[in-house]
Protein backbone atom coordinates (compact mmCIF):
# COMPACT_ATOMS: atom_id res chain seq x y z
CA UNK A 1 0.00 0.00 0.00
CA UNK A 2 1.29 3.43 -0.91
CA UNK A 3 0.77 6.23 1.57
CA UNK A 4 1.85 9.78 2.23
CA UNK A 5 3.35 10.82 5.55
CA UNK A 6 3.40 14.48 6.47
CA UNK A 7 5.50 15.93 9.25
CA UNK A 8 4.68 19.49 10.23
CA UNK A 9 6.12 21.49 13.12
CA UNK A 10 8.99 23.56 14.45
CA UNK A 11 12.32 22.66 12.89
CA UNK A 12 14.87 20.98 15.15
CA UNK A 13 17.70 18.45 15.03
CA UNK A 14 16.70 14.83 14.55
CA UNK A 15 13.23 14.99 12.99
CA UNK A 16 14.12 13.12 9.80
CA UNK A 17 16.30 10.69 11.73
CA UNK A 18 13.54 10.00 14.24
CA UNK A 19 10.86 9.40 11.62
CA UNK A 20 13.02 7.37 9.25
CA UNK A 21 14.32 5.16 12.08
CA UNK A 22 10.77 4.29 13.07
CA UNK A 23 9.87 3.58 9.45
CA UNK A 24 12.93 1.35 8.99
CA UNK A 25 12.04 -0.61 12.15
CA UNK A 26 8.56 -1.19 10.76
CA UNK A 27 9.89 -2.15 7.31
CA UNK A 28 8.25 0.82 5.63
CA UNK A 29 10.13 1.84 2.48
CA UNK A 30 10.54 5.55 1.79
CA UNK A 31 10.15 6.19 -1.93
CA UNK A 32 10.29 9.96 -2.04
CA UNK A 33 10.95 12.81 0.37
CA UNK A 34 10.43 16.52 -0.02
CA UNK A 35 10.80 19.16 2.63
CA UNK A 36 10.30 22.85 2.89
CA UNK A 37 9.74 25.62 5.40
CA UNK A 38 6.17 26.93 5.14
CA UNK A 39 5.18 29.91 7.30
CA UNK A 40 8.07 29.15 9.71
CA UNK A 41 6.96 25.52 9.92
CA UNK A 42 9.12 22.60 8.98
CA UNK A 43 7.04 20.62 6.47
CA UNK A 44 8.13 17.23 5.21
CA UNK A 45 6.19 14.98 2.88
CA UNK A 46 7.20 11.33 2.37
CA UNK A 47 5.75 8.88 -0.09
CA UNK A 48 6.09 5.42 1.41
CA UNK A 49 5.35 1.81 0.59
CA UNK A 50 3.95 -0.25 3.46
CA UNK A 51 3.85 -3.60 1.63
CA UNK A 52 6.45 -5.18 3.95
CA UNK A 53 5.12 -3.56 7.12
CA UNK A 54 3.45 -5.99 9.52
CA UNK A 55 1.26 -3.31 11.07
CA UNK A 56 -2.09 -2.17 9.71
CA UNK A 57 -2.14 1.46 8.60
CA UNK A 58 -4.12 2.60 11.64
CA UNK A 59 -1.59 0.95 13.97
CA UNK A 60 1.30 2.52 12.09
CA UNK A 61 -0.50 5.85 12.29
CA UNK A 62 -0.66 5.50 16.07
CA UNK A 63 3.09 4.86 16.31
CA UNK A 64 3.81 7.86 14.08
CA UNK A 65 1.55 10.07 16.19
CA UNK A 66 3.45 9.01 19.32
CA UNK A 67 6.79 9.64 17.61
CA UNK A 68 5.54 13.07 16.55
CA UNK A 69 4.64 13.91 20.12
CA UNK A 70 8.15 13.02 21.29
CA UNK A 71 9.70 15.12 18.51
CA UNK A 72 7.34 18.07 18.99
CA UNK A 73 5.85 17.82 15.49
CA UNK A 74 2.56 16.59 14.02
CA UNK A 75 2.92 13.43 11.97
CA UNK A 76 0.08 11.97 9.90
CA UNK A 77 -0.11 9.12 7.43
CA UNK A 78 -2.84 8.70 4.84
CA UNK A 79 -3.50 6.15 2.14
CA UNK A 80 -2.59 7.76 -1.18
CA UNK A 81 -6.09 7.08 -2.53
CA UNK A 82 -7.53 10.04 -0.59
CA UNK A 83 -5.21 12.40 -2.49
CA UNK A 84 -5.78 10.69 -5.84
CA UNK A 85 -9.53 10.85 -5.28
CA UNK A 86 -9.56 14.55 -4.46
CA UNK A 87 -7.02 15.79 -6.99
CA UNK A 88 -7.20 13.48 -10.00
CA UNK A 89 -10.15 12.82 -12.26
CA UNK B 1 2.34 11.76 -8.89
CA UNK B 2 0.49 13.94 -6.43
CA UNK B 3 2.21 17.26 -5.74
CA UNK B 4 3.15 18.66 -2.34
CA UNK B 5 0.69 21.52 -2.71
CA UNK B 6 -2.16 19.07 -3.33
CA UNK B 7 -1.21 17.01 -0.29
CA UNK B 8 -1.03 20.10 1.89
CA UNK B 9 -4.35 21.35 0.50
CA UNK B 10 -6.09 18.14 1.52
CA UNK B 11 -4.47 18.19 4.95
CA UNK B 12 -5.46 21.82 5.42
CA UNK B 13 -9.06 21.00 4.49
CA UNK B 14 -9.20 18.23 7.06
CA UNK B 15 -7.20 19.74 9.92
CA UNK B 16 -8.06 23.44 9.66
CA UNK B 17 -11.33 23.62 7.72
CA UNK B 18 -13.29 20.75 9.30
CA UNK B 19 -13.66 18.60 6.19
CA UNK B 20 -15.24 15.39 7.33
CA UNK B 21 -17.47 12.58 6.25
CA UNK B 22 -20.54 13.52 8.22
CA UNK B 23 -22.13 10.11 8.23
CA UNK B 24 -21.97 6.56 7.05
CA UNK B 25 -25.51 5.24 7.10
CA UNK B 26 -26.31 1.57 6.67
CA UNK B 27 -29.73 1.02 5.12
CA UNK B 28 -31.51 -2.16 6.15
CA UNK B 29 -34.80 -3.54 4.92
CA UNK B 30 -36.99 -4.84 7.73
CA UNK B 31 -39.66 -6.44 5.58
CA UNK B 32 -38.23 -9.89 6.27
CA UNK B 33 -38.63 -9.22 10.00
CA UNK B 34 -42.44 -9.02 9.96
CA UNK B 35 -44.01 -11.61 12.28
CA UNK B 36 -47.49 -12.16 13.72
CA UNK B 37 -46.86 -10.44 17.04
CA UNK B 38 -45.21 -7.17 17.90
CA UNK B 39 -42.75 -8.91 20.19
CA UNK B 40 -41.66 -11.47 17.61
CA UNK B 41 -41.27 -8.71 15.01
CA UNK B 42 -39.25 -6.59 17.43
CA UNK B 43 -36.99 -9.52 18.34
CA UNK B 44 -36.30 -10.25 14.69
CA UNK B 45 -35.56 -6.57 14.02
CA UNK B 46 -33.09 -6.46 16.90
CA UNK B 47 -31.35 -9.59 15.63
CA UNK B 48 -31.10 -8.31 12.07
CA UNK B 49 -29.74 -4.87 12.94
CA UNK B 50 -27.22 -6.17 15.46
CA UNK B 51 -26.05 -8.74 12.90
CA UNK B 52 -25.60 -6.42 9.91
CA UNK B 53 -24.45 -3.32 11.79
CA UNK B 54 -22.18 -5.00 14.31
CA UNK B 55 -19.02 -3.81 12.53
CA UNK B 56 -20.35 -0.44 11.33
CA UNK B 57 -18.72 1.70 14.03
CA UNK B 58 -15.37 -0.08 13.91
CA UNK B 59 -15.36 0.10 10.11
CA UNK B 60 -16.03 3.83 10.19
CA UNK B 61 -13.18 4.30 12.64
CA UNK B 62 -10.85 2.15 10.54
CA UNK B 63 -11.63 4.14 7.39
CA UNK B 64 -11.02 7.36 9.29
CA UNK B 65 -7.58 6.06 10.29
CA UNK B 66 -6.61 4.81 6.82
CA UNK B 67 -7.60 7.91 4.90
CA UNK B 68 -7.04 10.38 7.71
CA UNK B 69 -10.49 11.92 7.35
CA UNK B 70 -12.90 12.01 10.30
CA UNK B 71 -16.03 9.90 9.97
CA UNK B 72 -18.26 11.71 12.42
CA UNK B 73 -21.42 9.62 12.64
CA UNK B 74 -22.30 6.01 12.03
CA UNK B 75 -25.99 5.42 11.62
CA UNK B 76 -28.59 2.92 10.52
CA UNK B 77 -31.74 3.63 8.54
CA UNK B 78 -34.53 1.07 8.32
CA UNK B 79 -37.71 0.49 6.33
CA UNK B 80 -40.67 2.67 7.39
CA UNK B 81 -41.76 1.13 10.69
CA UNK B 82 -45.41 2.03 10.08
CA UNK B 83 -45.39 -0.70 7.41
CA UNK B 84 -43.29 -3.17 9.39
CA UNK B 85 -45.69 -3.03 12.34
CA UNK B 86 -48.87 -2.65 10.29
CA UNK B 87 -50.08 -6.18 10.92
CA UNK B 88 -48.88 -6.76 14.48
CA UNK B 89 -49.42 -3.19 15.67
CA UNK B 90 -46.46 -3.41 18.04
CA UNK B 91 -45.05 -0.02 17.15
CA UNK B 92 -43.65 0.86 20.54
CA UNK B 93 -42.08 -2.59 20.90
CA UNK B 94 -40.40 -2.05 17.53
CA UNK B 95 -39.09 1.33 18.68
CA UNK B 96 -37.63 -0.30 21.78
CA UNK B 97 -35.92 -2.89 19.57
CA UNK B 98 -34.43 -0.10 17.42
CA UNK B 99 -33.10 1.69 20.50
CA UNK B 100 -31.61 -1.49 21.98
CA UNK B 101 -29.98 -2.38 18.65
CA UNK B 102 -28.56 1.15 18.35
CA UNK B 103 -27.09 0.92 21.84
CA UNK B 104 -25.72 -2.56 21.25
CA UNK B 105 -23.96 -1.60 18.00
CA UNK B 106 -22.77 1.77 19.33
CA UNK B 107 -24.23 3.79 16.43
CA UNK B 108 -25.24 7.41 16.91
CA UNK B 109 -28.79 7.40 15.58
CA UNK B 110 -31.27 5.05 13.95
CA UNK B 111 -33.83 6.43 11.51
CA UNK B 112 -36.93 4.93 9.99
CA UNK B 113 -39.63 5.33 12.60
CA UNK B 114 -41.44 6.63 9.59
CA UNK B 115 -44.82 6.83 7.91
CA UNK B 116 -45.46 7.77 4.27
CA UNK B 117 -48.90 9.35 4.17
CA UNK B 118 -48.55 11.97 1.43
CA UNK B 119 -51.76 10.89 -0.26
CA UNK B 120 -53.72 9.26 2.51
CA UNK B 121 -53.50 7.68 5.92
CA UNK B 122 -54.53 4.14 6.79
CA UNK B 123 -55.84 3.35 10.28
CA UNK B 124 -52.58 1.69 11.23
CA UNK B 125 -50.57 4.65 9.96
CA UNK B 126 -52.70 6.96 12.07
CA UNK B 127 -52.06 4.77 15.13
CA UNK B 128 -48.38 4.74 14.24
CA UNK B 129 -48.18 8.54 14.03
CA UNK B 130 -50.00 8.81 17.37
CA UNK B 131 -47.23 6.70 18.93
CA UNK B 132 -44.44 9.07 17.85
CA UNK B 133 -44.45 11.42 20.89
CA UNK B 134 -44.23 8.51 23.33
CA UNK B 135 -41.51 6.79 21.29
CA UNK B 136 -39.38 9.95 21.06
CA UNK B 137 -39.70 10.48 24.81
CA UNK B 138 -38.66 6.95 25.83
CA UNK B 139 -35.82 6.53 23.32
CA UNK B 140 -32.78 8.68 22.66
CA UNK B 141 -31.42 7.39 19.34
CA UNK B 142 -34.60 6.66 17.39
CA UNK B 143 -35.53 9.28 14.76
CA UNK B 144 -39.02 9.68 13.33
CA UNK B 145 -40.26 11.18 10.09
CA UNK B 146 -43.59 11.51 8.31
CA UNK B 147 -43.98 12.30 4.62
CA UNK B 148 -47.11 14.42 4.35
CA UNK B 149 -46.96 15.66 0.75
CA UNK B 150 -45.52 14.93 -2.66
CA UNK B 151 -45.53 16.67 -6.01
CA UNK B 152 -47.38 13.72 -7.53
CA UNK B 153 -50.00 13.30 -4.79
CA UNK B 154 -50.52 16.80 -3.45
CA UNK B 155 -50.62 17.81 0.21
CA UNK B 156 -52.35 15.64 2.80
CA UNK B 157 -53.84 18.31 5.06
CA UNK B 158 -55.42 15.71 7.39
CA UNK B 159 -51.97 14.32 8.14
CA UNK B 160 -50.59 17.84 8.50
CA UNK B 161 -53.35 18.68 10.97
CA UNK B 162 -52.36 15.64 13.02
CA UNK B 163 -48.63 16.46 12.85
CA UNK B 164 -49.16 19.85 14.51
CA UNK B 165 -50.48 17.99 17.55
CA UNK B 166 -47.67 15.41 17.36
CA UNK B 167 -44.98 18.11 17.50
CA UNK B 168 -46.69 19.74 20.50
CA UNK B 169 -47.07 16.46 22.37
CA UNK B 170 -43.47 15.47 21.66
CA UNK B 171 -42.29 18.83 22.96
CA UNK B 172 -44.36 18.38 26.12
CA UNK B 173 -43.23 14.81 26.80
CA UNK B 174 -39.56 15.81 26.46
CA UNK B 175 -39.99 19.14 28.29
CA UNK B 176 -37.32 18.27 30.86
CA UNK B 177 -34.71 18.32 28.07
CA UNK B 178 -35.78 21.50 26.23
CA UNK B 179 -38.27 19.49 24.12
CA UNK B 180 -35.42 17.57 22.47
CA UNK B 181 -37.84 14.98 21.06
CA UNK B 182 -38.75 17.46 18.33
CA UNK B 183 -35.10 17.52 17.20
CA UNK B 184 -35.63 13.88 16.20
CA UNK B 185 -38.87 14.43 14.29
CA UNK B 186 -39.26 15.63 10.69
CA UNK B 187 -42.32 16.32 8.57
CA UNK B 188 -41.39 15.94 4.90
CA UNK B 189 -42.68 16.80 1.48
CA UNK B 190 -41.12 14.73 -1.31
CA UNK B 191 -39.05 12.68 1.15
CA UNK B 192 -36.17 10.80 -0.46
CA UNK B 193 -35.61 7.09 0.13
CA UNK B 194 -31.83 7.13 0.40
CA UNK B 195 -31.14 10.08 2.70
CA UNK B 196 -28.22 9.29 5.02
CA UNK B 197 -28.78 12.34 7.24
CA UNK B 198 -30.80 12.36 10.45
CA UNK B 199 -33.38 12.94 11.64
CA UNK B 200 -35.04 12.27 8.29
CA UNK B 201 -33.26 9.10 7.17
CA UNK B 202 -35.32 6.03 6.40
CA UNK B 203 -34.67 3.08 4.11
CA UNK B 204 -37.13 3.34 1.25
CA UNK B 205 -39.30 0.49 0.05
CA UNK B 206 -37.66 0.62 -3.39
CA UNK B 207 -34.20 0.07 -1.95
CA UNK B 208 -32.09 -3.09 -1.84
CA UNK B 209 -31.10 -4.59 1.51
CA UNK B 210 -27.80 -3.81 3.27
CA UNK B 211 -26.86 -0.57 1.49
CA UNK B 212 -24.27 2.04 2.41
CA UNK B 213 -25.17 5.71 1.91
CA UNK B 214 -22.63 8.36 2.80
CA UNK B 215 -23.11 12.03 3.60
CA UNK B 216 -20.17 14.37 3.07
CA UNK B 217 -19.85 17.83 4.46
CA UNK B 218 -17.49 20.77 4.36
CA UNK B 219 -18.94 24.27 4.78
CA UNK B 220 -15.59 25.33 6.26
CA UNK B 221 -13.74 24.16 3.17
CA UNK B 222 -16.02 26.13 0.85
CA UNK B 223 -15.73 29.23 3.02
CA UNK B 224 -11.91 28.99 3.04
CA UNK B 225 -11.80 28.52 -0.75
CA UNK B 226 -14.05 31.57 -1.27
CA UNK B 227 -11.76 33.72 0.88
CA UNK B 228 -9.25 33.53 -1.97
CA UNK B 229 -11.74 34.61 -4.67
CA UNK B 230 -11.83 38.29 -5.53
CA UNK B 231 -13.99 37.96 -8.62
CA UNK B 232 -17.61 38.12 -9.71
CA UNK B 233 -20.35 35.66 -8.83
CA UNK B 234 -19.60 33.40 -11.79
CA UNK B 235 -16.13 32.92 -10.34
CA UNK B 236 -17.68 32.29 -6.92
CA UNK B 237 -19.88 29.58 -8.43
CA UNK B 238 -16.89 28.00 -10.19
CA UNK B 239 -14.90 27.98 -6.94
CA UNK B 240 -17.77 26.29 -5.06
CA UNK B 241 -18.05 23.69 -7.84
CA UNK B 242 -14.35 22.84 -7.74
CA UNK B 243 -14.41 22.54 -3.96
CA UNK B 244 -17.60 20.47 -3.91
CA UNK B 245 -16.02 18.13 -6.44
CA UNK B 246 -13.03 17.44 -4.19
CA UNK B 247 -15.19 17.01 -1.10
CA UNK B 248 -17.53 14.61 -2.87
CA UNK B 249 -14.65 12.55 -4.26
CA UNK B 250 -13.53 11.97 -0.68
CA UNK B 251 -17.08 10.87 0.14
CA UNK B 252 -17.20 8.50 -2.82
CA UNK B 253 -13.91 6.93 -1.73
CA UNK B 254 -15.20 6.41 1.80
CA UNK B 255 -18.55 5.05 0.57
CA UNK B 256 -16.84 2.48 -1.65
CA UNK B 257 -14.39 1.46 1.06
CA UNK B 258 -17.15 1.14 3.67
CA UNK B 259 -19.41 -0.92 1.43
CA UNK B 260 -16.54 -3.27 0.51
CA UNK B 261 -15.39 -3.70 4.12
CA UNK B 262 -18.94 -4.35 5.33
CA UNK B 263 -19.95 -6.57 2.43
CA UNK B 264 -22.77 -4.14 1.65
CA UNK B 265 -23.93 -2.49 -1.55
CA UNK B 266 -22.84 1.04 -2.36
CA UNK B 267 -25.95 3.21 -2.49
CA UNK B 268 -25.33 6.92 -2.91
CA UNK B 269 -23.22 9.84 -1.82
CA UNK B 270 -25.21 12.76 -0.46
CA UNK B 271 -23.18 15.84 -1.23
CA UNK B 272 -24.62 18.16 1.33
CA UNK B 273 -23.06 21.13 3.05
CA UNK B 274 -24.07 20.31 6.61
CA UNK B 275 -22.96 22.84 9.20
CA UNK B 276 -21.98 22.10 12.78
CA UNK B 277 -21.97 24.51 15.73
CA UNK B 278 -18.15 24.49 15.61
CA UNK B 279 -16.56 27.82 14.71
CA UNK B 280 -15.76 27.87 11.00
CA UNK B 281 -18.17 25.13 9.94
CA UNK B 282 -21.05 27.41 9.01
CA UNK B 283 -23.16 27.70 5.86
CA UNK B 284 -24.16 31.21 6.97
CA UNK B 285 -20.53 32.28 6.87
CA UNK B 286 -20.21 31.08 3.26
CA UNK B 287 -23.09 33.38 2.32
CA UNK B 288 -21.47 36.23 4.24
CA UNK B 289 -18.15 35.52 2.52
CA UNK B 290 -19.95 36.09 -0.79
CA UNK B 291 -20.66 39.64 0.34
CA UNK B 292 -23.68 39.71 2.63
CA UNK B 293 -23.17 41.82 5.74
CA UNK B 294 -25.25 39.35 7.71
CA UNK B 295 -27.12 36.25 6.67
CA UNK B 296 -30.82 37.11 6.46
CA UNK B 297 -30.34 40.44 4.73
CA UNK B 298 -31.78 41.03 1.25
CA UNK B 299 -29.78 38.96 -1.23
CA UNK B 300 -29.56 35.93 1.06
CA UNK B 301 -31.95 33.84 -1.03
CA UNK B 302 -29.99 34.59 -4.21
CA UNK B 303 -26.68 33.76 -2.56
CA UNK B 304 -28.07 30.50 -1.17
CA UNK B 305 -29.50 29.56 -4.58
CA UNK B 306 -26.07 30.05 -6.15
CA UNK B 307 -24.44 27.96 -3.42
CA UNK B 308 -26.96 25.13 -3.53
CA UNK B 309 -26.75 24.84 -7.31
CA UNK B 310 -22.95 25.01 -7.47
CA UNK B 311 -22.60 22.34 -4.77
CA UNK B 312 -24.76 19.99 -6.84
CA UNK B 313 -22.97 20.74 -10.10
CA UNK B 314 -19.54 20.26 -8.56
CA UNK B 315 -20.45 17.12 -6.72
CA UNK B 316 -22.48 15.30 -9.30
CA UNK B 317 -19.54 14.29 -11.48
CA UNK B 318 -17.51 13.25 -8.46
CA UNK B 319 -19.73 10.34 -7.51
CA UNK B 320 -21.13 7.46 -9.52
CA UNK B 321 -24.43 7.78 -7.65
CA UNK B 322 -25.54 11.03 -6.11
CA UNK B 323 -28.66 10.96 -3.99
CA UNK B 324 -30.17 11.89 -0.68
CA UNK B 325 -30.82 15.57 -0.19
CA UNK B 326 -27.62 16.91 -1.79
CA UNK B 327 -27.33 20.66 -1.38
CA UNK B 328 -26.96 23.21 1.40
CA UNK B 329 -28.54 22.65 4.81
CA UNK B 330 -29.68 25.61 6.87
CA UNK B 331 -30.43 24.23 10.35
CA UNK B 332 -30.46 27.21 12.69
CA UNK B 333 -29.32 25.56 15.93
CA UNK B 334 -26.46 23.73 14.24
CA UNK B 335 -24.89 26.75 12.54
CA UNK B 336 -23.11 29.41 14.58
CA UNK B 337 -23.60 32.00 11.82
CA UNK B 338 -27.35 31.38 11.69
CA UNK B 339 -27.66 31.51 15.49
CA UNK B 340 -25.82 34.85 15.61
CA UNK B 341 -27.95 36.27 12.79
CA UNK B 342 -31.17 35.34 14.61
CA UNK B 343 -29.93 36.77 17.91
CA UNK B 344 -28.96 40.02 16.21
CA UNK B 345 -32.34 40.28 14.48
CA UNK B 346 -30.92 39.88 10.96
CA UNK B 347 -32.54 36.52 10.24
CA UNK B 348 -36.29 36.02 10.64
CA UNK B 349 -38.58 33.05 10.21
CA UNK B 350 -40.06 34.50 7.03
CA UNK B 351 -36.60 34.91 5.47
CA UNK B 352 -35.75 31.34 6.44
CA UNK B 353 -38.94 30.20 4.73
CA UNK B 354 -37.92 31.99 1.54
CA UNK B 355 -34.47 30.38 1.76
CA UNK B 356 -36.04 26.93 1.92
CA UNK B 357 -37.32 27.40 -1.63
CA UNK B 358 -33.73 27.23 -2.88
CA UNK B 359 -31.86 25.11 -0.32
CA UNK B 360 -31.91 21.34 -0.14
CA UNK B 361 -34.19 20.89 2.84
CA UNK B 362 -36.43 23.20 4.82
CA UNK B 363 -37.17 24.87 8.14
CA UNK B 364 -34.70 22.93 10.20
CA UNK B 365 -33.93 22.99 13.92
CA UNK B 366 -35.93 26.12 14.59
CA UNK B 367 -37.19 26.77 18.09
CA UNK B 368 -40.52 28.56 18.43
CA UNK B 369 -42.43 29.61 21.57
CA UNK B 370 -43.81 26.74 23.63
CA UNK B 371 -47.33 28.17 23.62
CA UNK B 372 -47.54 28.11 19.81
CA UNK B 373 -50.91 26.68 18.83
CA UNK B 374 -50.83 23.27 17.12
CA UNK B 375 -52.72 24.73 14.14
CA UNK B 376 -49.86 27.20 13.65
CA UNK B 377 -47.34 24.34 13.56
CA UNK B 378 -49.54 22.53 11.05
CA UNK B 379 -49.67 25.69 8.97
CA UNK B 380 -45.85 25.99 9.03
CA UNK B 381 -45.68 22.42 7.73
CA UNK B 382 -48.30 23.21 5.07
CA UNK B 383 -46.35 26.25 3.88
CA UNK B 384 -43.15 24.24 3.57
CA UNK B 385 -44.99 21.39 1.86
CA UNK B 386 -46.38 23.88 -0.66
CA UNK B 387 -42.87 25.13 -1.45
CA UNK B 388 -41.63 21.56 -1.90
CA UNK B 389 -44.59 20.32 -3.91
CA UNK B 390 -44.70 23.26 -6.29
CA UNK B 391 -40.94 23.43 -6.77
CA UNK B 392 -40.60 19.67 -7.14
CA UNK B 393 -38.05 19.42 -4.34
CA UNK B 394 -37.73 18.00 -0.86
CA UNK B 395 -38.76 20.26 1.97
CA UNK B 396 -38.87 19.43 5.63
CA UNK B 397 -39.98 20.92 8.91
CA UNK B 398 -38.13 20.24 12.13
CA UNK B 399 -39.48 22.85 14.52
CA UNK B 400 -39.27 22.77 18.29
CA UNK B 401 -42.19 24.35 20.13
CA UNK B 402 -39.98 24.63 23.21
CA UNK B 403 -42.15 23.94 26.25
CA UNK B 404 -42.23 26.85 28.71
CA UNK B 405 -40.02 29.07 26.54
CA UNK B 406 -40.80 32.40 24.91
CA UNK B 407 -39.20 34.32 22.05
CA UNK B 408 -35.66 35.35 22.98
CA UNK B 409 -35.03 32.31 25.23
CA UNK B 410 -32.65 29.56 24.15
CA UNK B 411 -32.89 25.79 23.91
CA UNK B 412 -29.58 24.02 24.55
CA UNK B 413 -28.79 20.54 23.27
CA UNK B 414 -25.02 20.49 22.86
CA UNK B 415 -23.13 18.31 20.40
CA UNK B 416 -24.14 18.42 16.75
CA UNK B 417 -27.67 19.59 17.62
CA UNK B 418 -26.28 22.81 19.10
CA UNK B 419 -28.42 25.57 20.60
CA UNK B 420 -31.31 27.55 19.18
CA UNK B 421 -32.78 30.94 19.98
CA UNK B 422 -36.58 30.79 20.30
CA UNK B 423 -37.95 32.79 17.35
CA UNK B 424 -40.94 35.08 17.05
CA UNK B 425 -43.91 33.72 15.12
CA UNK B 426 -47.07 35.29 13.72
CA UNK B 427 -49.85 35.47 16.30
CA UNK B 428 -52.65 35.35 13.74
CA UNK B 429 -54.52 32.08 13.53
CA UNK B 430 -54.70 29.69 10.55
CA UNK B 431 -56.87 27.32 12.63
CA UNK B 432 -59.94 27.43 10.37
CA UNK B 433 -57.83 26.73 7.28
CA UNK B 434 -56.10 23.78 8.94
CA UNK B 435 -59.35 22.38 10.36
CA UNK B 436 -60.82 22.05 6.87
CA UNK B 437 -58.50 19.12 6.25
CA UNK B 438 -58.67 17.19 2.99
CA UNK B 439 -56.01 17.17 0.33
CA UNK B 440 -54.57 20.07 -1.60
CA UNK B 441 -54.49 18.79 -5.20
CA UNK B 442 -51.20 18.07 -6.92
CA UNK B 443 -49.94 20.97 -9.05
CA UNK B 444 -50.50 21.03 -12.79
CA UNK B 445 -46.88 20.33 -13.64
CA UNK B 446 -46.94 17.05 -11.70
CA UNK B 447 -48.99 15.49 -14.49
CA UNK B 448 -46.10 14.65 -16.75
CA UNK B 449 -47.17 11.28 -18.12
Amino acid sequence: MKAFITVIGKDRVGIIAGVSTLLAEQKVNIEDISQTILQDNFTMIMRVDTAECALALDELAKKLTEKGESLGVVITIRHEDIFNAMHRI
Amino acid sequence: MIGSNEILETIGMISAQHLDVRCITLGLSLFDCIRESGKATADKIYDKITHFAKDLVITGDKIAAIYGIPVVNKRVSVSPCSLIGASSGGFVEIAHALERAANETGIDFIGGYTALVHKGMTDYEQRFIMSIPEVLSITSKVCASVNIASTRAGINMDAIGLMGRIFKETAYLTRDKDSIGCAKLVAFANAVEDNPFMAGAFHGVGEADNVINVGVSGPGVVKAALELVDGDLTEIAECVKRTAFKVTRAGQLVAKAASEMLGAKFGIVDLSLAPTPVIGDSVAWILEEMGLEKVGCCGTTAALALLNDAVKKGGIMASSHVGGLSGAFIPVSEDIGMINAVVEGALTLSKLEAMTAVCSVGLDMIAIPGDTDEAVISAIIADEAAIGVVNNKTTAVRVIPAYGKVAGDFVEYGGLLGRAPVMEISKYSPAKFIKRGGRIPAPLHSNKN
